[in-house]
C-alpha cells in the first residue's frame, strides 16, 4: 500500500509533473484492411508533452480542436492510459498505482466537464448526484453526508440547498446544472481539479459569474486547476500560465500575460491575432496563415507547424523537431527561430 | 454606414411567433419590427433561447406547421408570410438562402459537393444543364478558394474550413439577395473562422448580397458586421450602427452585455461585469419588459407595461423604458446626445 495518498500535499510547490507524454490511439481498420494484414496506424493524439502545474495555480491548455488538449487533460487525471511517458501526482508515479490506489486517489483529482446536462445521472437528485462521491470516499461519514452536501450547495451559489437538493437535473437552469458539476467535483475536497471547457456552453451573461464562482472556490479550498479551453478570451480571466497546443505537441508555455504580451511563436501569434475583438474600431487586418490544421495520423515532419508558418525555413523546419526552449526568464517556446521576436 | 442613402431589401413588421409545446404556448419572437437594408451586413446577437434562430427562420418560413406567425415580412414589395407553397419554394435559394452551424450535419454524406450544387441549381432553374451548371460552380468555387477538383469529392474528405465555403457556395449559387448565416462559425476553430470571415466580407463587396448574421458571439458581430441588433427573450433590446451601439450602449442588457465579453488585451476590461440571474423561460415570460427582473435600472412602470422599440438617434434605436415617456413613469426621460 502507498501511505503517500492520503497525505496532505507536500510542499515543494510542484503537484502535478508530466513527463514526455504520449498518447497514440490505433485507427480503427475495417476487416478487409485487417485480413490483409494492413499496418495498423495511430492517431498521434498526444505526442511527447512535458510540463509541471504549480499547487494553487491555474495552469491553462488551449489550441483549436484536434491538438490534443483534452486528451493530456485526460492523462494528467488518468482518465486514459498514456501510450508512453509519465505522470506524477504529488510525487506519486500513477502508472504504479494499483486499481484500488488509484481510486483511493481520486478523491484527490477531480473533473468538470463542459456539459453539465451530459455530466449529470437525468434520474438522481442533484442531493444524490453530490453525494455519490462522498459514498464512495467517505463511506464510514455517512451521517454527515447531508450536512456536506448543504454546504457545497450553499458555497456554490445553489442556495437554500434544501431547494435544490430534491430536484433533478432537468429542473433547473443551465448555469445552476453546472454549479452542480462544480459542487460535485469539489466535495471530496480535491488538490487538483481538471476542468475541461468548463463554461464553454454557459451564455455570455451566466460565463462571467462561474468564472468568478470557480476563483472564488479555488481561494477558498486552495485548489490547483488544470483548465482546458480553447477560448483565449476566457482564459485570460482566470489562467495564471498557459500552454499552447498543436497537433499533440507544446508549442509555447509561459505565464499568460507573457504569451499575451509577447507571444514568441508564430502559431501563438497568429491564434491570438484570429480571436474577434469585441470593439469595432480595431478589426483585425492581419492576414491569417495559409490550410488548417493537419490531421494527427501523419503530423508534417520536423516542426508540425511548418507547412503554415510565416517564418518557415525550407532547409531546417521541416527536418528538425524544435525543442521547448527557455527565451525568457518562465517562457518556453518550441520554433528554431523564435528569437527575431524577442 | 449610414441609414440615410441605403435601400431597405427586407421590412419586418410586428412580427410575433408562438410555439405550441407540451407546457403551453412559447412566444419566441415577440412584436418584432426592423428592416434589412441592402448590402449590408446586420449582426442579430443573443443568448441561447432569445428567439434570434426563430427569426431567421421565420424569414424564411422554414418553421414548423404548428407555428402561430403574426405580423409582415416585406421582402421587395411582397409578403413572404402570405406566399403559397409554389412561390416559396422558388422564393428560397433564389432570393434567400441560409448557411448553417455544422456543415457535416447539412451536407448529404453520400452525395458529391458537384452533386449537389447541380441540384439546387436544376431544382430551381431546370432549363440548365448540366455542363452549364458546371461551369457555374466551378467558378463559383475557385472564387471562394476551393480548388474544382475537390467538388467532385464527398463532405468527409474535405477539411472542415473547406466543408463551410461549400454550404457557403450553396448558399451563392442561386445569387439570392440575402444569406442568413445562423452560427455559421461557431463549430470552426478560430483561424479558420477568421478566415471565414474574411471571405464573407468579401462576397458582400463582390455580389452586392446582404448577410443577416445569427449568433451568440458579440466579439465576432464586432469584427464583421454594419449595424447590431441585440435580442433578448424573444424582443429586440437595441439596435443600431455597430460603432453606435459599442461606444454607447445604451439599453442596460446592452450595456452589461458588452461588459461581460471577454476580450485577450492585457489591461482591457479586467473585471467583467456579472449579470444577475439567468434568461428567462419564455413559457413563463416575465410581464412588462422582459429583462427587468435582471435590470440594474428597474423602475415600477417595467413590470407593468411593455417598452417599444423607438429611435433615440438617427442612428440607433432602443426598446427601455429609460428613454420614453409614460404617464406612470417616477423618472425623467433620459436624452441621448448625438
Amino acid at each position: 500500500m502507498n501511505d503517500q495518498i492520503n497525505e496532505k500535499p507536500r510542499s515543494d510547490g510542484t503537484l502535478v509533473e508530466v513527463r514526455d507524454l504520449k498518447k497514440h490511439f490505433p485507427v480503427q481498420a475495417g476487416l478487409l484492411e485487417r485480413l490483409m494484414a494492413k499496418r495498423i496506424e495511430y492517431v498521434r493524439a498526444v505526442d511527447g508533452v512535458s510540463f509541471v502545474i504549480h499547487k494553487g495555480e491555474v495552469l491553462g491548455l488551449a489550441g483549436e480542436s484536434g491538438s490534443g488538449k483534452t486528451t493530456t487533460g485526460k492523462l494528467v487525471i488518468r482518465l486514459e492510459e498514456p501510450t508512453e511517458g509519465s505522470v506524477k501526482f504529488d510525487g506519486i508515479d500513477l502508472q504504479t498505482l494499483g486499481d484500488e490506489e488509484m481510486r483511493r486517489l481520486r478523491r484527490r483529482m477531480q473533473v468538470i466537464f463542459q456539459d453539465p446536462m451530459a455530466s449529470l445521472n437525468p434520474r438522481m437528485t442533484i442531493g444524490q448526484a453530490v453525494g455519490h462521491p462522498l459514498q464512495i470516499h467517505f463511506p464510514e461519514q455517512a451521517g454527515s453526508h447531508r450536512e456536506m452536501i448543504y454546504e457545497i450547495l450553499d458555497k456554490v451559489g445553489l442556495s437554500p440547498p434544501q431547494f435544490f437538493i430534491d430536484k433533478y437535473a432537468h429542473q433547473i437552469s443551465g448555469g445552476q446544472r453546472q454549479r452542480v458539476v462544480i459542487a460535485r467535483a469539489l466535495v471530496t475536497q480535491p488538490d487538483l481539479v481538471l476542468a475541461d471547457e468548463p463554461i464553454a456552453m454557459a451564455d455570455v451573461s451566466v460565463r462571467a459569474l462561474l468564472l468568478d464562482l470557480m476563483i472564488q472556490l479555488k481561494n477558498e479550498f486552495n485548489l490547483t486547476y488544470l483548465f482546458i479551453t480553447h477560448d483565449l478570451a476566457t482564459a485570460k480571466y482566470i489562467c495564471d500560465r498557459i500552454g499552447i497546443m498543436y497537433l499533440g505537441k507544446l508549442s509555447e508555455v509561459a505565464e499568460l500575460r507573457e504569451v499575451y504580451s509577447h507571444p514568441l511563436h508564430p502559431y501563438t501569434q497568429a491564434l491570438l491575432a484570429a480571436v474577434p475583438v469585441p470593439n469595432p474600431h480595431k478589426r483585425r487586418t492581419q492576414p491569417m496563415p495559409v490550410g488548417e490544421i493537419p490531421d494527427a495520423i501523419h503530423p508534417p515532419s520536423g516542426c508540425r507547424f511548418h507547412p503554415r508558418c510565416p517564418i518557415v525555413r525550407l532547409d531546417h523546419c521541416p527536418k528538425v523537431e524544435p525543442e521547448l526552449r527557455e527565451l525568457r526568464p518562465g517562457h518556453f517556446v518550441a520554433c528554431h527561430y523564435a528569437e527575431q521576436f524577442l | 454606414m449610414t441609414g440615410e442613402n441605403k435601400k431597405v431589401l427586407v421590412e419586418i413588421r410586428d412580427l410575433d411567433v408562438r410555439y405550441q409545446t407540451r407546457l403551453g404556448p412559447v412566444s419566441a419572437v415577440d412584436d418584432v419590427s426592423f428592416d434589412i437594408f441592402q448590402g449590408e451586413i446586420l449582426g442579430l446577437v443573443g443568448e441561447s433561447g432569445c428567439g434570434k434562430s426563430t427569426m431567421g427562420k421565420a424569414l424564411m418560413r422554414l418553421l414548423p406547421p404548428t407555428t402561430e406567425i403574426r405580423g409582415k415580412v416585406i421582402f421587395d414589395g411582397a409578403d413572404v408570410l402570405t406566399f403559397n407553397e409554389d412561390q416559396i419554394r422558388d422564393f428560397r435559394g433564389r432570393r434567400i438562402s441560409m448557411i448553417f452551424q455544422d456543415p457535416m450535419t447539412s451536407l448529404n454524406p453520400v452525395q458529391r459537393i458537384d452533386e449537389h450544387l447541380v441540384e439546387t441549381i436544376q431544382v430551381h432553374e431546370p432549363e440548365i444543364k448540366k455542363p452549364a451548371a458546371l461551369d457555374r460552380i466551378r467558378g463559383l468555387v475557385e472564387r471562394l478558394g476551393i480548388q474544382k477538383e475537390r467538388i467532385e469529392d464527398y463532405p468527409h474528405q474535405l477539411s472542415g474550413g473547406m466543408r463551410q465555403r461549400v454550404m457557403i457556395s450553396l448558399g451563392l449559387v442561386l445569387n439570392p439577395s440575402l444569406i442568413i448565416a445562423d452560427e455559421a462559425t461557431t463549430s470552426l476553430d478560430v483561424i479558420v473562422e477568421a478566415k471565414f470571415l474574411d471571405e464573407l466580407r468579401e462576397i458582400i463587396d463582390e455580389f452586392g448580397v446582404s448577410i443577416l448574421v445569427i449568433t451568440h458571439n458579440i466579439a465576432l458581430v464586432a469584427e464583421l458586421a454594419d449595424r447590431i441588433a441585440v435580442m433578448y427573450a424573444g424582443r429586440i433590446a437595441e439596435l443600431g450602427s455597430i460603432y453606435h451601439v459599442f461606444d454607447n450602449p445604451v439599453h442596460p442588457y446592452t450595456k452589461g452585455l458588452l461588459q461581460s465579453v471577454p476580450s485577450i488585451k492585457l489591461d482591457e476590461r479586467e473585471v467583467l461585469y456579472k449579470m444577475p440571474g439567468e434568461p428567462p423561460n419564455l413559457t413563463h415570460p416575465p410581464s412588462g419588459c422582459r429583462f427587468h427582473p435582471r435590470c440594474p435600472e428597474v423602475m415600477p412602470i417595467c413590470s407593468n407595461h411593455m417598452p417599444s422599440l423607438l429611435h433615440v438617434t438617427s442612428e440607433q434605436m432602443v426598446n427601455c423604458w429609460l428613454y420614453q415617456d409614460h404617464p406612470e413613469k417616477d423618472r425623467p426621460t433620459i436624452e441621448v446626445a448625438t
